[in-house]
């Protein structure tokens, strides 16, 4: 076991952990520890673009771009903080074009922007071209880019290092984070990291579903990390699911299609979106448009033998447009479907692509340990956190904004706090909880395997608390969860080694997606209404009165070592603007 | 618009409806931990053409055998995780269909060369990154900053469209014979890096980053033996790249 000392350790080096690191670096010793290299991280992923009202190609500003998001959001954003991401929407635009990042031009130079769903002029009067964009992979820019500047500012990365466990020890009646543990995927050791400042970086937990956006790698480490240890998760039943998934695959086909003119179809090749949302179509919020197409595909308007799908039409646009602004999707479907997406439309269904929970946070990213109280030393930014700018549904676009915005905010109070805190003292034993964990799994002996746990989880979320949801099919998630947590205690790995164990660690991500599925689906049990990514059937309406209010859910452990979710509630912070019925 | 759907539901469903069958994956493993040698070991898996060879590495590592081991993220090209030599050649598992490489023999798997092998498909990416961080991949600028973003045209932005794409798997400077032979060679990657910053028009560094390739394991290393293009999973020309940086080298011009 080594002991290391930083005044700041970064959990994650995606877009958020490495905007936070190029801000910590440059003010305190910072550490960055990865389980991927930096440029595997999932915001390379990202395609469409990234708001902000730059007006540069038609009037905007960022009051409508803050109205749109806590519309988009069904109403249970925090304003204060939308206002912010929108207002910061600005500079962190121009500090990436600074820092070098390609983004596509106008014909006088300057930032060329396109639409995208659920953003508007004026408060829902027309779609609005507001996303800056770097052809269809902004987000791979975005990557690039802030692991070139970490390059430049000396960032010190630890890669392929997976933090298992958040340490937390108690300073007069405070709870303060001491650091983090750390498992070395090279060589099996395990790390401290006793830091005056840890900043949670480390983005999604889509695993838990099967048709996913998401890499292999989201399996919400952070936020278990932070669960286990007593720290509430705030507002994880809602999870967005994005209307346009490569049909079975999951992989994702920028809802800037559409933007560019994409239109989806069903069976009898028509228009259906019309139906639904008149003024903004198939732009409407991403909620919206995968409810229209479950509708579609459950009235017998699906596409295919099995009627499971339906079309996203690119073929009345011209060649040379789906080259330029749309490369890397029509390389989706022609390698994965083999379809040619100059003549042919492309089979799409909703996908599991985004967490709007999270571990809840203030503005400056500092963690909460209930409504109120922050923990000294603790921050959170990105996929990871919820603070909340995206409510109950996140607009397209808003996430790489949120992580550019929220992650310089929290590298920042992070490092002016180490810049003036002393360190913490660890608490007695710091690995334990992690030998038990990584030595638990090598020994063990059970029968269960891990990739038949997983399987099963997965199949279980994507039927019960997907799109579409009521008290019946929670209730039956629940229990499943409830079965599978138990005969997860019986699994067992095969590789007992040190070295670049990967299934051990398969095993150790599970567990964290089996606790937060549990958390997800104990949440939007309790929520007895219809809000953005949430549907409830049996509560088709939102319901203002009983549930304008964020969930938070902390781990209970009884005296006979049975674990609970407890909820608890938080209110909504609202300023400007008063909820209104959402329609597009 | 006519509809252009119905038949070709039926197209993409037919096709869909196709069976599973059995493919031989012959996998070079090694973990020092068990031997200092590596062995090649066979896994018939059942699959269906149209899934990558991902899924398959997949189906071995998480039905038959947990102690395989790769790297691998997104599933689908853009992370860079997964570069391996496939059939003899370095592809992206995750972008490689079964059905496109000829699933009646077996099918070999091998970590890429060059670098040092850690376990079964892994090796250490640290000299390839090392390389890479050697050219200033980043934006250099001179004088104030514009309070706006600086204006580029359309056509200056298209000049290094291409170097953009890169996601540092390696599969380039892994195929190259010369790399193989002298590690120090910078590779194709770092250069298409290079290359990436000296032909963007808000760059000042251009000169130092030539420089830096000038040296005796720079760009004049390469043969011109077009295996990074070949491999490049992103469809950058790769060969081209370096040819350019080489004519700026001469010419001074960029
Ligand atoms: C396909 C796709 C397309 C998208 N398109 C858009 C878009 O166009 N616009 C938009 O705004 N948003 C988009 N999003 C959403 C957005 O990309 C993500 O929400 C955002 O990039 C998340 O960034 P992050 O930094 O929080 O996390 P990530 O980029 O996922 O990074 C997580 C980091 O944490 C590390 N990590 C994880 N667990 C551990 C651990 N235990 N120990 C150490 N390190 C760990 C990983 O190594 C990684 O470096 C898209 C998402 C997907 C999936
Ligand atoms: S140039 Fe192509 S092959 Fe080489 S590292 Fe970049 S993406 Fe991979
Ligand atoms: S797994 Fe990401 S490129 Fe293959």
């Amino acid at each position: 076991m080594k002991i290391h000392k930083y005044d700041t350790v970064i959990v994650g080096a995606g877009g958020a952990g490495m905007r936070a690191a190029i801000e910590a670096t440059k003010r305190s010793r910072t550490a960055v520890l990865t389980k991927l290299y930096p440029t595997r991280s999932h915001t390379g992923a990202a395609q469409g673009g990234m708001a902000a009202a730059l007006a540069n190609v038609e009037e905007d500003n960022w009051e409508w771009h803050t109205f749109d998001t806590v519309k988009g959001g069904d109403y249970l954003v925090d304003q204060d903080a939308a206002e912010i991401l929108a207002k910061e929407a600005i500079d962190a635009v121009l500090d990436l074009e600074k820092m070098g990042l390609p983004f596509n031009r106008t014909p006088n130079g300057t930032i060329d922007q396109r639409r995208f769903g659920g953003h508007s002029r004026n408060h829902g009067e027309a779609p609005v071209r507001r996303s800056c964009y770097a052809a269809d992979r902004t987000g791979h820019m975005i990557l690039q880019t802030l692991y070139q500047n970490c390059v430049k500012e000396g960032v010190e990365f630890f890669n392929e290092f997976y933090v298992l466990d958040q340490l937390i020890t108690e300073v007069d009646g405070v709870r303060k984070s001491a650091g983090v543990v750390a498992y070395e995927l090279a060589t099996g050791e395990i790390h401290i990291f006793q830091a005056k400042a840890v900043i949670y970086a480390s983005g999604g937990t889509g695993k838990f579903f099967k048709v996913t956006s998401n890499a292999h790698t989201l399996t919400g480490d952070g936020q278990a990390a932070c669960y286990r240890r007593g720290l509430p998760l705030e507002d994880m039943e809602f999870f967005q699911f994005h209307p346009t998934g490569i049909w079975r695959m999951g992989i994702l086909l920028t809802e800037g299609a559409r933007g560019e003119g994409g239109i989806l179809r069903n069976k009898d090749g028509e228009r259906f979106m019309e139906k639904y949302a008149p003024v903004m179509k198939d732009l409407a919020s991403r909620d919206v448009v995968s409810r229209s197409i479950y509708t579609e595909i459950r009235e017998g308007r699906g596409c295919g033998p099995e009627g499971d799908h339906v079309f996203l039409d690119l073929t009345h646009l011209p060649p040379e447009q789906l080259d330029a602004k749309l490369p890397d999707i029509t390389e989706f479907a022609r390698t994965y479907l083999g379809i040619e997406p100059y003549t042919d439309p492309i089979p799409i269904q909703p996908t599991a692509h985004y967490a709007m929970g999270g571990i809840p946070t203030n503005v400056q990213g500092e963690v909460l340990a209930d409504n109120t109280t922050v923990v000294p030393g603790l921050y959170a930014a990105g996929e990871v956190a919820c603070v909340s700018v995206h409510g109950a549904n996140r607009l397209g676009t808003n996430s790489l904004l949120d992580i550019n915005v929220f992650g310089r905010r929290s590298g920042i109070a992070a490092a002016e706090y180490a810049a003036t805190a002393d360190f913490v003292e660890l608490p007695e034993d710091p690995a334990s909880l992690v030998v038990e964990m990584v030595e638990g799994l090598r020994a063990a002996t059970g029968s269960e395997r891990v990739s038949e746990l997983r399987r099963e989880l997965q199949e279980t979320m994507d039927a019960n608390v997907m799109v579409f949801r009521t008290e019946q099919t929670i209730k039956t998630a629940v229990e499943k969860i409830a079965e599978l947590r138990e005969r997860y205690k019986n699994v067992s790995v095969q590789d007992k080694g040190k070295r670049f164990n990967t299934d051990l660690l398969e095993a150790v991500e599970l567990g964290n997606l089996l606790e937060l599925a549990e958390v997800m689906a104990v949440s939007a049990l309790a929520r007895k209404e219809s809000r953005g990514g949430h549907y409830r059937e049996d509560y088709p309406n939102r319901d203002d009165v009983n549930f304008m209010r964020h969930t938070m859910a902390y781990r209970e452990v009884g005296d006979d070592g049975s674990e609970t979710v407890r909820l608890d509630y938080k209110p909504v912070v609202q300023t400007r603007y008063q909820p209104m019925e959402r329609k597009y | 618009m006519a509809t252009p759907v119905m038949d070709k539901a039926e197209a993409t469903a037919k096709t869909d409806a196709s069976p599973y069958i059995t493919v031989t994956f012959r996998i070079r493993r090694f973990n020092p931990e068990v031997s200092e040698h590596a062995v090649w070991e066979d896994f018939p898996v059942e699959i269906d053409p149209k899934e990558r060879v991902l899924d398959g590495l997949h189906k071995i590592k998480w039905d038959v055998d947990g102690t395989l081991t790769f790297r691998r993220s997104c599933a689908h090209g853009i992370c860079g995780s997964d570069a391996m030599r496939i059939n003899g050649k370095n592809r992206l598992a995750c972008k490689t269909l079964i059905k496109d490489i000829n699933p009646e023999k077996p099918i070999t798997v091998e970590a890429i060369k060059g670098l040092t092998v850690l376990k079964d498909l892994v090796v250490d990416m640290e000299p390839f990154f090392q390389a890479y961080r050697d050219v200033m991949p980043f934006l250099v600028t001179k004088g104030n900053e514009p309070t706006r973003e600086r204006l580029q045209s359309a056509e200056d932005r298209e000049r290094f469209d291409d170097t953009t794409k890169c996601i540092l798997c390696a599969a380039c400077t892994s195929s190259c014979p010369v790399f193989w032979n002298d590690g120090q060679y910078f590779g194709p990657a770092a250069i298409v890096n290079a290359h990436r910053f000296i032909f963007d028009s808000r760059d000042d560094a251009g000169e130092q980053r030539l420089e830096i390739l000038n040296d005796k394991d720079g760009v004049w290393r390469c043969r011109t033996t077009f295996n990074c293009t070949d491999a490049c999973p992103r469809g950058i020309e790769v060969t081209k790249a370096i040819q350019e940086v080489k004519r700026a080298l001469i010419t001074r011009r960029f």
